[in-house]
């Protein structure tokens, strides 16, 4: 059991590092919908006592939401307002890639000193949930478009699903909807902002709202 | 235990009416604006008038009710209750809410386009909000309902946000509460940091610190009281906020400072001696301070708004005599410090209600604030203006008015420490000499303000043509009016509902010695019956012109213009201006007051021009508080740099405080 938990995981950093290398936007909202799916098989491995109805729900649920009807959202989204295909960073890919290696090796030494009150399945998970959640806010933080910035909440929100899991015996599964329907919202928002930034500036860099701020006087 | 249940259970439904009530009105507020106000009007006057009948129960029952409900949040719990000082504040706030949403649809009536989806859930919040805070016995809970108060009367200051002022006033009110409520943090904070837990049950303040404590308390509530020189948001947000709400938080929302100031005492158990002196000696500043600027304005809202600073000062001071008492093993001075206290606080919510919503329907019919600009309403708006003479009358503390009572308590209270404890007989001086002056004020004030506004001739076309309020503005007039009557009347009454909170507030051992609670009625009873027969006089008086207007059937009555001292050709501009009214007095006043005045004399023997103008500013907000914020602004303003308007920059200040955080908790 452990080693397929491990293998899942591994498969998780794997597609961290494609997101940070990616350059097409269609390329990354496939991987973020194949990390839905791959944290939709693991509740189904990390349950420890009986409790397979929540864990498929929570699967299932995971896997309908983050695999298919987010990518489906933005893909919609990208196709109506006509989004160049390229994903124009901030930070260059090869120097993205690098940051996300460094970031793995810090997760992995933190990740292990981190205190934690239950045992864990898999000495993997709080490492590769602190990592998940590092590609995630890197990817707000040194992508331009808003559609990146969608994409960089969903992994945000993937990590603190997959950290959330060590906690499913503690915490009952009303949390983990309530955190899943949280994200359901943040997509619809950012998809309106999406499409409202386009509409009223015919471009959807987020860095240009820069010139809505209030100056100095 | 009925009763227990039948209380708690009528606050929470009143509670739910008022919430449920707010957030109907938000969201038909756009579809339909008339069934808006209606269920706005509706949910209020019913949302209170269930929470009058249940606290009035519970105060006459002496209920103690308490109920707690766990809450997922740190150091908080749903602990609610009711007792006498609850039940004793939560009564005028439950009266006030109920007459002013009434009154709240005369005065936007057909005139107000504005959504009113906008005005009804700010209303409703800040009534649940003041109930909550008066309810919460838990130190975060009282926090939350706070900033609920707080945040929703910004709304409704802000309501008629078109004006450059009104925005202005929003933000000087924004500002001094938050001010306030961090204080309050702190205080809460600090005094259940021992025990884990911020409910008031289990809060005290550790030995030695009561002193700082109360300082802090005196300052957190005080921002909210009015207490000078934290003042500075009255005068500018009360003329800003609509009448209605005027009244509200005049009437009622100042007064949880003086609520919560109480909670706190409690709290904190004995407190050292300096602490009453503090209090009396606060009091008496904010007295004089607010009497003389009232005096010295010209905007009739301005002009109550610091009346009320004028009054949160004589209620300070009984309570400073309150404490003062207690430190002299003097229970009578105690009680009737507090006594006076109290009987103030539902007073002054009752006649300074009422001269708001008055001056409102004076706004609503003449458009204007401006004392100058008025004159000779009282023909034009005569009912309303009756209305507006028995609150000023009773502002002034004219007996059998409701205001003489509660001031006439705190001159008995003084007079006994000034007899009877020598020690501190000068305080005693102090209070009379600051209750007689500011009763002398008050009175000039009161009768310029009705004066200048009422009698006289006209000043503008506008005054002119102003034409009496409707039924929806009066009906709340009337109901107030005839309370300061009943209340001034039945002020035994009153003491005695108040003595259970008078017990809370000098603990069960200052009361033991025998009678000493029978003093305030007793104080009161010779003055009861003198003050049932002014009535009577005034009843029978009132008969006498009725029944001469009957048996004449026609109305024998004449009019002409108002007495002109035998000049040929009187213009209004003759006439006394507010300013000219009250200059002898505020020219004594003047080194304290600093007017800034514009004037340009007649020059020549046969001059063409001369203009005079004169406003008094209020100099606490200008010299003592514009450096600071103008300096905090300079200093902060190097900050800028952070902001940089960019999303990805803002992401990475929160990745780097998590970082900090996370390394920080390894390396620990």
């Amino acid at each position: 059991m452990t080693s397929g938990i491990d293998s899942l995981l591994i498969l998780l950093i794997l597609l961290n590092l494609i997101l940070l290398g990616a350059s097409r936007l269609h390329n990354a909202v496939r991987m973020v919908a194949a990390q839905g799916f791959v944290l939709g098989a693991l509740p189904l491995l990390m349950q420890s006592s009986g409790a397979w109805k929540a864990a498929l729900l929570l699967g299932i649920g995971s896997a309908l939401l983050k695999g298919i009807v987010f990518p489906a959202l933005l893909f919609r989204a990208m196709r109506e307002i006509q989004v160049r295909r390229e994903i124009e960073p901030l930070v260059g890919y090869a120097s993205s890639l690098l940051i996300g290696v460094g970031g793995l090796v810090v997760c992995m030494v933190w990740g292990a000193r981190l205190p934690f009150p239950w045992p864990v399945p898999s000495s993997l998970v709080v490492p590769v949930g602190l990592f998940t959640a590092w590609t995630g806010l890197f990817l707000i933080m040194a992508r331009r478009k808003a559609i990146t910035q969608v994409l960089g909440f969903i992994v945000l929100e993937n990590s603190i699903f997959l950290l959330g899991l060590l906690l499913t015996d503690a915490m009952p599964l009303l949390v983990e909807l309530g955190v899943l329907l949280d994200i359901f919202v943040a997509v619809f928002v950012m998809g309106i902002m999406v499409f409202h930034i386009n509409r009223e500036f015919d471009h959807i860099n987020v860095d240009q709202l820069s010139a809505l701020r209030e100056d100095a006087s | 235990m009925r009763c227990d249940s039948f209380v708690l259970g009528g606050l929470l439904g009143s509670l739910s009416l008022l919430v449920l009530g707010g957030l109907g009105a938000l969201l038909i507020g756009r579809m339909s604006s008339r069934s808006a106000v209606r269920l706005g009007m509706g949910t209020a006057v019913a949302g209170c008038l269930v929470g009058l009948i249940v606290t009035l129960t519970a105060l006459v029952a002496r209920a103690d009710v308490v109920w707690t409900m766990p809450w997922r949040m740190p150091y908080g719990s749903l602990h609610i209750g009711v007792d006498s000082l609850s039940a004793f504040f939560l009564i005028p706030m439950f009266l006030l809410g109920g007459l002013g949403a009434i009154y709240s649809v005369g005065y936007f009536g057909s005139w107000d386009d504005r959504n009113p989806g906008r005005f009804w859930p700010g209303y409703h919040a800040l009534v649940a909000g003041m109930t909550l805070v008066m309810l919460a016995r838990n130190g975060f809970l009282f926090l939350v309902a706070w900033e609920i108060m707080s945040v929703a009367s910004f709304f409704l200051v802000i309501y008629e946000d078109e004006a450059e002022e009104t925005r202005w006033a929003g933000w000087v009110y924004l500002i001094a509460a938050h001010v306030g409520v961090a204080l309050l943090m702190a205080l809460f904070a600090l005094l259940g940091r021992g025990h884990g837990s911020l409910d008031f049950s289990l809060m005290s303040a550790p030995a030695g610190a009561a002193g700082g404590f109360f300082l802090l308390a005196l300052a957190g509530f005080g921002t909210k009281a009015g207490v000078f020189p934290l003042h500075v948001w009255l005068p500018e947000a009360h003329p800003a906020a609509p009448s209605p709400v005027s009244a509200l938080m005049s009437g009622i929302m100042i007064k949880t400072g003086i609520y919560g100031f109480l909670r706190a005492v409690l709290l904190l158990g004995a407190t050292p001696i300096w602490c009453a002196w503090v209090l009396l000696g606060l009091g008496a500043v904010t007295t004089l301070v607010g009497i003389l600027f009232a005096l010295a304005q010209q905007d009739i809202k301005r002009l109550l708004a610091y009346s009320s600073m004028e009054n949160i000062g004589i209620i300070v001071l009984g309570l400073g005599l309150g404490m003062l008492g207690l430190h002299h093993q003097s229970p009578l001075v105690a009680a009737l410090g507090f006594t006076g206290a109290l009987l103030h606080v539902w007073n002054h919510a009752v006649f300074k209600s009422l001269l708001f919503m008055g001056a409102g329907a004076v706004v609503r019919a003449t458009g204007t604030r401006v004392l100058n600009e008025l004159g000779g309403l009282l023909k034009r708006m005569p009912r309303t203006g009756a209305a507006f003479l028995v609150g000023a009358a009773a502002i002034c503390a004219l007996p059998p008015l409701n205001g003489f009572v509660g001031e006439f308590l705190i001159y008995v209270s003084a007079f006994k420490m000034l007899f009877g404890q020598p020690a501190s007989a000068v305080w005693g001086v102090v209070i009379w000499v600051t209750l007689a002056l500011a009763g002398g004020l008050a009175a000039a004030c009161f009768a310029q303000l009705f004066g200048i506004a009422f009698l006289g001739e006209p000043r503008t076309q506008t005054a002119s043509e102003a034409c009496e309020a409707g039924a929806w503005l009066r009906w709340p007039l009337y109901i107030l009016a005839a309370l300061c009557l009943l209340l001034g009347v039945g002020a035994g009454a009153v003491v005695v509902l108040a003595r259970p909170v008078v017990v809370q507030m000098m603990g069960v051992a200052g009361v033991e010695g025998v009678g000493v609670l029978e003093w305030p009625v007793r104080t009161l009873l010779p003055l009861t019956l003198l003050a049932l027969l002014v009535a009577l006089l005034v009843v029978i008086a009132i008969w006498a012109v009725v029944r001469r207007r009957l048996m004449a059937r026609a109305p024998a009555v004449r009019t002409s213009p108002t007495w002109d001292c035998g000049y040929a050709a009187p213009a209004a501009t003759m006439q006394y201006t507010s300013t000219s009214f009250a200059q002898p007095l505020t020219k004594g006043a003047a080194l304290f007051l600093r007017p800034e005045t514009r004037a340009q004399l007649p020059q020549d023997v046969f001059p063409i021009s001369a203009t005079f103008s004169s406003t008094t500013p209020d100099w606490a907000q200008k010299k003592l508080y514009r450096p600071i914020f103008e300096k905090a602004a300079r200093q902060l303003g190097r900050l800028h740099w952070i902001q940089q308007g960019r999303v990805q920059w803002y992401v990475f200040y929160v990745v780097a405080a998590l970082t900090a955080l996370l390394i920080w908790m390894v390396w620990s």
